[in-house]
C-alpha cells in the first residue's frame, strides 16, 4: 500500500467514523446480543442465563405465538394486495392527462403523513359502533336489507378489516412512488403500441406493467415488511377497545394481537426478554427470506 | 384503470363521444376518491368544533350548532336532549325532600294516574314531537347548580351555526389526562401542552440537526474518497436496512439503560447523530453527481478533504440535506413506539404519546377534545408539507427507485 493509499484509507475511516460507532452501538451489537438473548432466560432486572433452544421450543407450543402470527399474516394478506391495488389505481388515474393533478396528488398523499396516533384516534371515532360516522352512513342503507352495521373495532370479526380500511387511507406514499414510476415509462412505447392497435388494457398489460414491475416489486416487499411489523395503530386501538385496561392483549378477543405487539408485551410487560428475542429472530428470518425471494423474483422478471 | 377504448385517431363523432365519456369517467373516479380521502379530515375538524353532545347523535350531524330556547327565563343557550314520541304533560310531584320536581307523563300514564285516584298538579301540556331542552350552564357555574329544562315545540328552538373554538384550549389544557375539576385544572402540578409540544420539538430538532450533519459527513467518506474496503463497508451499510426494529428493541433498551438514558429524551435523538443507512445512501447518491473536477481544483489549491466537504460539497447539496432533514422531522414527530419504549414519566412525553395516554385515561369518550388535540398534532406536519412539498415528492420518489 502506498502512502497515498494509506492516507486515503485514513481519510475514509475518519469521515465514516461516526457511522462505525453508530453501526456497532445501535445495529451490530443489538443484532448479536439479540441472538444471544434468544438462547437465554433474560430480563432487564437479572443477567442472562443460557437455556439453549428452550425459548424456540416453547414458541411452538405457545398458542398466543400462533395466534399473533396468524393475525399478522391475515392482516398482511388483506392490507398488502388491497393497498397495492388502491395505490396503483390512483397513480394510473393521475397519470392520465388530467387537470389539477397537483391538487389530487396532495389529497391522496396527505393522509400518509398524518401521525399514527392522530389517525388512530380519528379512525376509532369514525368506526365507533354507536355514534361513528361510518355506521351513521351505513345504518340507513343496511336497514333496507334488514341488518345493522358491525361495531368494527370492538367486534373481533371486524376489527382487522377496519384496520385494513384505515391502512388504505394511508396508501398515498406508495401512490407517489407508482406515479413517479409511471411517468418514467417512455412515451414512444405507448405511441408504438397505439399504432399497432393495442387497446388500453393491452397497453397497460404489455407496456405499463412490465415497465413499472421493479417499482411494484420493491413496493410490495416494503409494504409486506411493514405489515408484518404492524404495531402502533393496533396497540392504540386495541387499548382503546379494551377500555384502557393496559393489558395490551389485543382486544377485542385477541383479534388485534399482532406479532410485534405480542413481542413488545412479552419483553416489556412480562419482562421475558429472552423469549421475546427468540420471537424477534423468527420474524427476522421470515423477513429476510421474503426479501431474498422477492429480490430474486424481481431480478428474474426484470432481466 | 383506463377504460377499454381503442385510441385509434378519432375520425367520427362517436369516437370523440367515447373520448369525452372516458374523460368524464376519469374525473368522476378522481373526484369520488378525493372525497373518500378528504372526508376523514373534514370529520376530524367538524367534531373538534362541536360540543360533545352534538357528536353523540345518530344520525351524525355535519354542522356544529348552538340551540337557543326559553326554559323559563328568556331565550338562552340549551342542549336538545330528545324529542317526545307521544303527547302528555309535565306535572309537579313531591320529590321526597319536602319540595316538588317536574316530571313528564304521557297521556296514557296520566289516564292511569287519574284512574288510580292519584292527583297530580299539571304544569303545562306537551305535544308529540316537542323537544326536551336543557339549559347549557357556563363553565364558571357552581358544581352544584342544577340546569333548568323544559319541553318546547320544535318551532321554539332556534339554531345557529357556531364553531366551538374553545374546545381547542380546553382539550390542550386537559391533555395530561388529570382530573377535570376546576381546582385540579388550575393546579401547578399539571403537565402543560407546551411541555408536550416542547418535548416533541426537542426530539425533532436535535434529531434533524444530527441527521443532516452526521449523514453528510459519512456519505462524503463513501462518495468522494476512494479507499480500500469502502465498497464492502457500503454493502454492509445497505444490508443493515433489512434488520427489522423488533430485533434491535431489547438490546437497544439495555444499551440505553447502561447509558442511564431511559426516561430521558436522549434515546430518541442521540442515534440520529451517528448516521443511518438510508440517509447515507440518499446523500451518497447525490454527492456522486457533483463533478469530480470541483474537488480536484480545490485539491490543487491545497484544500484538505474537510475543507472540500464543508466549503464545496455541502453548499451544493442543499436539496438532499433538506430532504433528509424533512423526512427525519416527519419520522420523529410521528414516532410512537420509541417514546412508548423509552419514556416513563409524563413530563417527558412528546405529543404523540401524550395524546394516546390522554385517550386511555379518559376512556376515550371526549371525542371533541380528542379530535381537537389530534388536529393540533397534525397541523405541524401539514404546514411542513406545504412548505417543502417538492422535497417530499422527490424524496419519496428516490426511496422508491433505489432498487
Amino acid at each position: 500500500m502506498t502512502s497515498r493509499e494509506r492516507k486515503n484509507v485514513f481519510t475514509g475511516l475518519a469521515f465514516t467514523s461516526i457511522w462505525i460507532v453508530g453501526l456497532i452501538a445501535f445495529t451490530a451489537y443489538p443484532v448479536v446480543a439479540s441472538l444471544y438473548y434468544s438462547f437465554c432466560d433474560y430480563s432487564i432486572l437479572k443477567s442472562a442465563v443460557w437455556v439453549g433452544g428452550d425459548n424456540y421450543r416453547e414458541l411452538f407450543s405457545d398458542d398466543l405465538f400462533w395466534k399473533s402470527l396468524g393475525n399478522t399474516l391475515l392482516y398482511a394478506a388483506l392490507a398488502v394486495p388491497l393497498g397495492t391495488a388502491v395505490a396503483l389505481a390512483l397513480a394510473l388515474l393521475l397519470n392520465c392527462d388530467v387537470r389539477g393533478r397537483p391538487f389530487f396528488r396532495v389529497v391522496f398523499y396527505l393522509p400518509s403523513i398524518v401521525p399514527i396516533v392522530a389517525s388512530s384516534m380519528l379512525w376509532l371515532w369514525i368506526f365507533n359502533g354507536e355514534y361513528g360516522l361510518l355506521n351513521g352512513l351505513l345504518a340507513p342503507v343496511l336497514h333496507l336489507f334488514g341488518t345493522t352495521p358491525p361495531a368494527w373495532f370492538t367486534d373481533p370479526a371486524w376489527a382487522k378489516p377496519a384496520l385494513v380500511i384505515m391502512s388504505l387511507w394511508g396508501t398515498g406514499n406508495a401512490m407517489v412512488i407508482y406515479l413517479a414510476g409511471l411517468q418514467n415509462v417512455p412515451k414512444e412505447l405507448y405511441e408504438a403500441a397505439s399504432i399497432d392497435g393495442a387497446s388500453a388494457w393491452h397497453r397497460f398489460r404489455h407496456v405499463t406493467l412490465p415497465c413499472i414491475a421493479p417499482v411494484i416489486y420493491f413496493n410490495v416487499v416494503m409494504a409486506l415488511i411493514g405489515a408484518l411489523q404492524v404495531f402502533a395503530q393496533a396497540f392504540i386501538i386495541s387499548d382503546a377497545a379494551s377500555g384502557g385496561t393496559g393489558t395490551h392483549d389485543g382486544a377485542p378477543a385477541r383479534s388485534l394481537l399482532f406479532y410485534t405487539m405480542y413481542l413488545f408485551t412479552t419483553a416489556f410487560h412480562d419482562l421475558r426478554m429472552g423469549y421475546a428475542s427468540a420471537m424477534a429472530y423468527v420474524l427476522f428470518i421470515v423477513i429476510a427470506t421474503l426479501t431474498y425471494f422477492a429480490t430474486r423474483l424481481s431480478r428474474d422478471n426484470v432481466e | 384503470m383506463p377504460s377499454r377504448v381503442k385510441s385509434t385517431p378519432p375520425k367520427s363523432s362517436s369516437a370523440s363521444l367515447r373520448k369525452s365519456t372516458r374523460r368524464f369517467t376519469i374525473y368522476a373516479l378522481l373526484g369520488g376518491a378525493s372525497c373518500l380521502f378528504l372526508i376523514p379530515f373534514v370529520w376530524l375538524v367538524i367534531t373538534s368544533l362541536k360540543p360533545i353532545e352534538q357528536s353523540m347523535t345518530m344520525p351524525p350531524s355535519w354542522i356544529p350548532r348552538a340551540y337557543y330556547a326559553d326554559v323559563g327565563a328568556g331565550r338562552i343557550e340549551v342542549t336538545r336532549d330528545y324529542r317526545t314520541t307521544q303527547a302528555g304533560a309535565v306535572a309537579a310531584v313531591a320529590d321526597g325532600e319536602g319540595g316538588t320536581k317536574a316530571v313528564f307523563y304521557s297521556a296514557a300514564q296520566l289516564a292511569d294516574l287519574a284512574r288510580g285516584g292519584v292527583a297530580v298538579r299539571l304544569l303545562y301540556r306537551v305535544e308529540e314531537g316537542w323537544w326536551r331542552v336543557t339549559e347549557k350552564l357556563p363553565a364558571s357555574a357552581d358544581a352544584g347548580t342544577v340546569p333548568r329544562w323544559r319541553f318546547v315545540p320544535a318551532a321554539g328552538v332556534e339554531s345557529r351555526v357556531v364553531f366551538r373554538w374553545e374546545n381547542y384550549p380546553n382539550a390542550l389544557h386537559r391533555l395530561d389526562g388529570g382530573s377535570d375539576d376546576p381546582a385540579s385544572l388550575a393546579s401547578k402540578h399539571r403537565v402543560s401542552f407546551t411541555r408536550f409540544a416542547g418535548n416533541s420539538l426537542i426530539i425533532c430538532i436535535l434529531g434533524v440537526i444530527g441527521t443532516v450533519f452526521s449523514n453528510a459527513i459519512v456519505a462524503y467518506g463513501f462518495a468522494r474518497v476512494r479507499w480500500k474496503g469502502r465498497d464492502a463497508f457500503f454493502a454492509v451499510t445497505l444490508a443493515t436496512m433489512m434488520v427489522p426494529f423488533p430485533v434491535l428493541m431489547v438490546p437497544l433498551y439495555s444499551v440505553f439503560k447502561e447509558l442511564h438514558m431511559i426516561g430521558t429524551l436522549m434515546p430518541l435523538w442521540v442515534p440520529a447523530w451517528f448516521g443511518s443507512a438510508f440517509n447515507i445512501f440518499l446523500m451518497r447518491q447525490f454527492f456522486r453527481t457533483i463533478p469530480e473536477e470541483l474537488s480536484e481544483a480545490a485539491r490543487i489549491d491545497g484544500c484538505g478533504e474537510w475543507t472540500i466537504f464543508w466549503r464545496i460539497i455541502l453548499p451544493l447539496s442543499k436539496p438532499v440535506l433538506v430532504t433528509a432533514g424533512v423526512l427525519h422531522f416527519l419520522y420523529a414527530w410521528n414516532d410512537f413506539m420509541g417514546p412508548l419504549l423509552y419514556l416513563t414519566r409524563k413530563e417527558t412525553f412528546p405529543l404523540s404519546l401524550a395524546l394516546q395516554s390522554f385517550q386511555a385515561q379518559t376512556g376515550g369518550v371526549q371525542w371533541h377534545h380528542l379530535m381537537a388535540a389530534s388536529t393540533v398534532t397534525i397541523i405541524p406536519v401539514i404546514v411542513l408539507f406545504f412548505f417543502a412539498q417538492k422535497t417530499f415528492v422527490q424524496g419519496i420518489a428516490t426511496t422508491g427507485s433505489k432498487s
